[in-house]
């Protein structure tokens, strides 16, 4: 069998600390129940109008007639029970979110207040377009700063996260082959890509092949042109890529690409380190997605919503999706369907025009920014990284130690060797200490790899304290090697969260997907 | 610049301390022919009060669905948003967190979920429901993907009455993976035809129901003849509201529901971001898309919640994953989920029998208009309206008079011959007085155009 | 018992093969939440996946490591995974194959032969 053991642990290792009450306050942190144990089902938080009882005889027996399953909650209970669960939740909002390859940077809040205008949040995306010009100008707007910053002559805005931006990237790329009437098959992909690399590709009909990695963490070049050939539809390559760093064979990459007949997708995620100071458009690059929730500040909500718009060469342009964005005399204007210039576009990747809302916050974002400050924000990025990477790097072993990285440091767990603590173990801690963990275990390509982004949005203040304490952290893990207690510490962190260690295994053998009541007594609140 | 804390003496520190001359020495692996020698050709940094300026003079060019009588939906629905819902979800915690990756902090995050995939199941009459998708039309797509996967055929038969849009998106993701989306003809009464269109090869049957032309069907006889023939069926709702007063998709024998949930807690946007609902039998679950939350207990055995069931997804299965989403829609999940809950049974039912009620009073002011058709009669909330003209000429007539009518059916589908139909949608926040004037407003603009 | 260099077990009884992972596997593994099972009847050929085995982080294929056709899947597994860590070499079968050739049995490793091969890991 093919074993795959990398990894975390996922099971808490010890049930030593008998429960407090299973049910107690911590501090000021309460205990809170599930909706459906709190809400009553005759309760509403929405007063409505009053309606005749027979309104809807006229549909008969379409109506549904059993109790759906709902309970509401007043007003004020309702508050109550959303912030008590927000309170346990980490945010940017509370301190440095280092998260590699996330990009948890400051969402500022005029972009919040932007997006809220009735002139954008409440129109319809059907409505007469020449009630929206406002609106499709925004859009248009957003597309002439996306392109001008990456060097690229088109944009397409639907795509709704990163990786549907990928998926919009590849089937341009598979329209262009077809439209030649060339049938490829195959996608080449690091191993060090970020999953949706590989799901894309299959998921546009390809199968996927691994690009090795060398030891400097780059593409390894002998190994593309080994397998680069005439059914290659295209390779997909991060730039920055996920080790934090840039690959500095770019143009050697592209050039090989393209004379092998295929198109270069390069995985934007990380362009927020090159923002303003390298043009993915003068390397060569045919198709690359944006996630505006990363490079442009739109907030990740909890995993969402997104929106990865991608930026296309000449070559892939006439294939973009619908809608198109055109102006005239006649003023602005969305071409929803396969005619006049987009008579090639591919089809439909969503019903609409794209994540109107978070062009509106992305905009107001480079407006705040402007061409300076986003040359400055990847500056800083890569400056706190690099700082990053110089004040632990003694202590923690970088993976790849030699030259600067980009806007994220990595480190793999051989520093960590014979202390027993692992990197899980070691992210854990960091939860007692004060500080979101960093993303652990990813890239694939380095073992228990720790990769921190700090983005630019903290000062040297912030990142300071996380050093210092990671450094006090690393010299305690260090200590595990001949201290049991200190092992003991880091096994059984975080304590100091709302929750200890959670039971993954449990939750995956017998799945519990959603509340079910139980048999006796009934748990809903008196009426 | 107000979002960058570094000051110049900060840099000039920490470069010394990374021992780089300048920060140019950090961007040493990058091409140096490819390097900027200063920003791009764009305009220079401005503050807030000028950035507001410029996206208010976007905005005001725009006419928002509340400023006047408003009648579109097709897909996208006006209703009210309770004032606490948005309070909430701009609630640090949850507005600037990411994925629960470290449930032991991100607990705030996951109950939710596990909340708003309880109400989704409970909604749709489903046994799982996932996180959530992009939209109602992605949801439909990746449905159909499954279905092609779980049955191993290749054929997916679309009913006429599924909105075209998303009949668009699912064809866009069906066939590069070599699915056939089977389109039938767009008619009131499209789900009649749908039965005699199964066959041996067909993975699923894709039906909507409020129907794009506001047609509710009983789907039951399609589940029926679906599973007969080893088929699954997927129903697809676009107005969730509706889910309030008619029977479920489970209820009718759906064995994958999807729906748009945008009514619930979310604005209009001009169409995203959105939140799509995903629900399935549970022998299917670990076939679906997208993230599951579960529950489980911490180390001192206190109920707690993961993500879970994760080898269905790309950062485990990679190129054999059941789909390449990455995320869910989080936050307007989070808003549908606020929104139900201050809503509860009562309240939604409530809601959708007042939209009823609109839509009834809608369909009778058109009614006494000469030349006007209502073509639905079986609707939730919405009405196809054949009109004794084109219906996008009469569109633009009556924006001009700060009406906005509807949507042209042939805006989704130019090609159907219905260049008269025009979709016509009202919600609890259509005021009486804005369908009562309709009549009078339809007579004067067909008699002046005579 | 016979064993691959990909941590398979294969016991020989008449022309039907029993197959399952190794102790070491499972071992490796990790605690296994779930367990795929092919559809009986299904041939397979030598290096066919023929089932999954899954833990929370991981999905890992189980090779066919003969030719043969399934004649029998352990139903017990998918609601009970955990028995591929508490008895994986025998209560935790996995499928049984008709075999089509017995002599690619005997190619496989015995245990003196496998767990010299373990030690070589």
């Amino acid at each position: 069998m093919s074993m795959q053991t990398i990894g975390r642990p996922t099971r808490p290792e010890t049930n030593a600390v008998a429960a407090a009450a299973p049910e107690g306050a911590k501090g000021l942190l309460q205990y809170e129940p599930l909706i459906f144990e709190l809400g009553g089902w005759s309760k509403t938080g929405v007063d409505l109008p009053d309606v005749a009882a027979d309104v809807a005889d006229d549909l008969g027996d379409l109506v549904r007639t059993a109790p759906i399953g709902l309970p509401g909650l007043s007003e004020p209970e309702t508050l109550r029970h959303y912030v008590r669960l927000s309170q346990k939740n980490h945010a940017i909002d509370l301190a440095l979110y280092p998260l590699g390859s996330c990009t948890m940077k400051h969402n500022p809040r005029l972009n919040e207040k932007l997006a809220r205008l009735p002139g954008f949040i409440d129109i319809h995306p059907l409505q007469p377009q020449s009630s929206v010009q406002g609106a499709i100008e925004l859009m248009d707007r957003l597309s002439h700063w996306l392109t001008t910053l990456t060097g690229m002559p088109a944009v397409a805005l639907p795509p709704k996260a990163g990786a549907h931006g990928e998926l919009c990237g590849l089937l341009a790329i598979r329209a262009a082959h077809e439209a030649r009437g060339d049938a490829r098959k195959r996608v080449l992909v690091p191993t060090s890509a970020h999953g949706t690399n590989p799901a894309t590709a299959a998921f546009a009909g390809y199968t996927v092949e691994e690009i090795a990695q060398t030891t400097d963490g780059r593409v390894d070049l002998a190994d593309l042109e080994a397998k680069l050939g005439p059914d290659v539809a295209a390779i997909m390559v991060t730039n920055p890529n996920t080790c934090g760093l840039f690959e500095r064979d770019v143009v050697e990459i592209a050039r090989l690409t393209h004379a092998a007949g295929a198109y270069f997708y390069c995985d934007g995620a990380n362009f927020n380190a090159i923002v303003g100071k390298v043009r993915p458009g003068d390397l060569g690059v045919d198709a690359m997605h944006i996630n505006l929730h990363k490079t442009f500040s739109t907030p990740h909500g909890g995993g969402g919503p997104g929106a990865g718009p991608v930026v296309l060469s000449a070559a892939l342009a006439p294939f973009a999706p619908e809608p198109w964005i055109v102006h005239d005399q006649n003023g602005y204007r969305l071409i929803e369907g396969r005619e006049g210039v987009a008579a090639q576009a591919f089809g439909r990747l969503s019903a609409f025009h794209g994540q109107m809302g978070m062009f509106v916050r992305a905009y107001a974002y480079m407006l705040s920014h402007g061409a300076d400050g986003l040359r400055q924000v990847a500056e800083d990025a890569v400056l706190n990284a690099n700082y990053i990477k110089a004040r632990l790097g003694d202590l923690m072993s970088p993976a790849f130690p030699d030259g600067p990285c980009m806007h994220e440091a990595l480190f793999d767990d051989a520093w960590l060797e014979g202390t027993g603590v692992t990197t899980l173990d070691f992210a854990k801690a960091m939860i007692d200490a004060g500080f979101h963990p960093m993303t652990m275990y990813f890239p694939l390509v380095v073992h228990g790899a720790m990769l921190i982004e700090p983005t630019e949005t903290e000062s040297k203040a912030e990142l300071d304290r996380f050093c210092d304490t990671l450094r006090v952290l690393a010299l305690d893990a260090l200590s595990a090697k001949d201290d049991p207690a200190a092992l003991e510490r880091f096994k059984a962190a975080p304590v100091a969260a709302p929750l200890r260690r959670l039971d993954e295994t449990q939750a995956a053998r017998k799945p519990r997907l959603k509340w079910t009541q139980p048999a006796a007594p009934a748990p809903l609140a008196a009426e | 610049m107000r979002y960058l804390p570094l000051t110049p003496d900060d840099r000039a520190q920490m470069l010394g301390v990374i021992g780089a001359a300048d920060i140019d020495a950090l961007f040493v692996d990058t091409p140096a022919s490819a390097r900027l020698k200063g920003p791009v050709d764009l305009p220079l940094h401005q503050g807030e009060l000028e950035v507001e300026l410029e996206l208010a003079g976007l905005a005001a060019r725009n006419r928002p669905a509340g400023a006047g009588p408003f009648f579109c939906g097709a897909g996208a629905y006006r209703h009210h948003v309770p004032a606490s819902v948005d309070h909430i979800i701009q609630r640090s915690e949850f507005l600037t967190s990411y994925t629960p990756y470290q449930p032991e902090i991100a607990q705030g995050t996951l109950q939710y979920l596990f909340e708003f995939q309880t109400q989704v199941a409970a909604l749709t009459g489903m046994d799982v429901a996932n996180a959530s998708m992009y939209d109602g039309s992605t949801a439909c797509a990746e449905a159909v993907m499954m279905a092609a996967r779980v049955t191993r055929r290749t054929k997916a038969v679309l009913s006429g009455g599924l909105h075209p849009h998303y009949a668009a998106t699912t064809h866009t993701l069906a066939h590069v993976a070599g699915v056939q989306t089977l389109r039938l003809t767009p008619r009131i009464d499209a789900e009649a035809g749908v039965i005699a269109a199964i066959d041996a090869d067909t993975a699923c049957v894709v039906v909507q129901t409020p129907n794009v032309f506001g047609q509710v069907t009983d789907v039951t006889a399609i589940a029926q003849a679906a599973h007969a023939a080893g088929a699954l069926l997927i129903v697809v709702t676009t107005e969730a509201v509706s889910l309030g007063l008619l029977k479920s998709p489970g209820e009718m024998g759906a064995d994958i529901a999807v729906a748009e949930g945008q009514s619930i807690g979310n604005g209009l946007n001009f169409g995203g971001p959105y939140v799509g609902l995903f629900a399935v039998r549970e022998k299917l679950v670990r076939q679906m898309p997208g993230r599951l939350c579960g529950e489980t207990v911490d180390a001192e055995g206190r109920r707690g919640f993961v993500l879970t069931l994760s080898t269905r997804e790309q950062h485990i299965r990679r190129d054999k994953a059941t789909s390449n989403i990455c995320t869910n829609s989080g936050l307007c999940s989070l808003a549908f989920t606020i929104h139900m809950s201050l809503l509860g049974e009562a309240g939604l039912r409530k809601l959708a029998l007042i939209n009823h009620a609109k839509a009834k009073r809608l369909k009778a002011a058109l009614e006494t208009v000469p030349g006007v058709e209502v073509l639905t009669q079986r609707f939730f909330n919405e009405l196809a309206v054949r009109l004794p003209m084109d219906a996008t000429e009469a569109v633009e007539r009556l924006a001009a008079h700060g009406i906005l009518a509807g949507v042209p059916y042939s805006r989704l589908d130019p090609d159907a011959g219905m260049n008269d139909v025009l979709l016509m949608a009202a919600t609890e926040t259509t005021q009486d007085g804005e369908i009562d004037i309709l009549p009078r407003v339809l007579t004067q603009m067909l008699e002046a155009r005579a | 018992m016979r064993f691959t260099k990909d941590h398979e077990w294969v016991e020989l009884d008449g022309d039907v093969a029993t197959v399952g992972i190794t102790a070491y596997a499972a071992e490796q593994l990790g605690d296994v939440v779930f367990v795929e099972l092919p559809d009986v009847g299904k041939a397979l050929k030598p290096g066919d996946s023929m089932a999954v085995v899954e833990s929370v982080k991981a999905a890992s294929d189980v090779y066919a490591p003969i030719a043969g056709e399934v004649v029998a899947a352990n139903a017990d597994l998918p609601g009970t995974p955990e028995m591929v860590n508490q008895d994986p070499e025998k209560s935790a079968w996995i499928v049984k194959i008709k075999v089509a050739d017995s002599a690619q049995i005997d190619a496989l490793m015995d245990r003196p032969a496998y767990e010299t091969y373990l030690d070589t890991l």
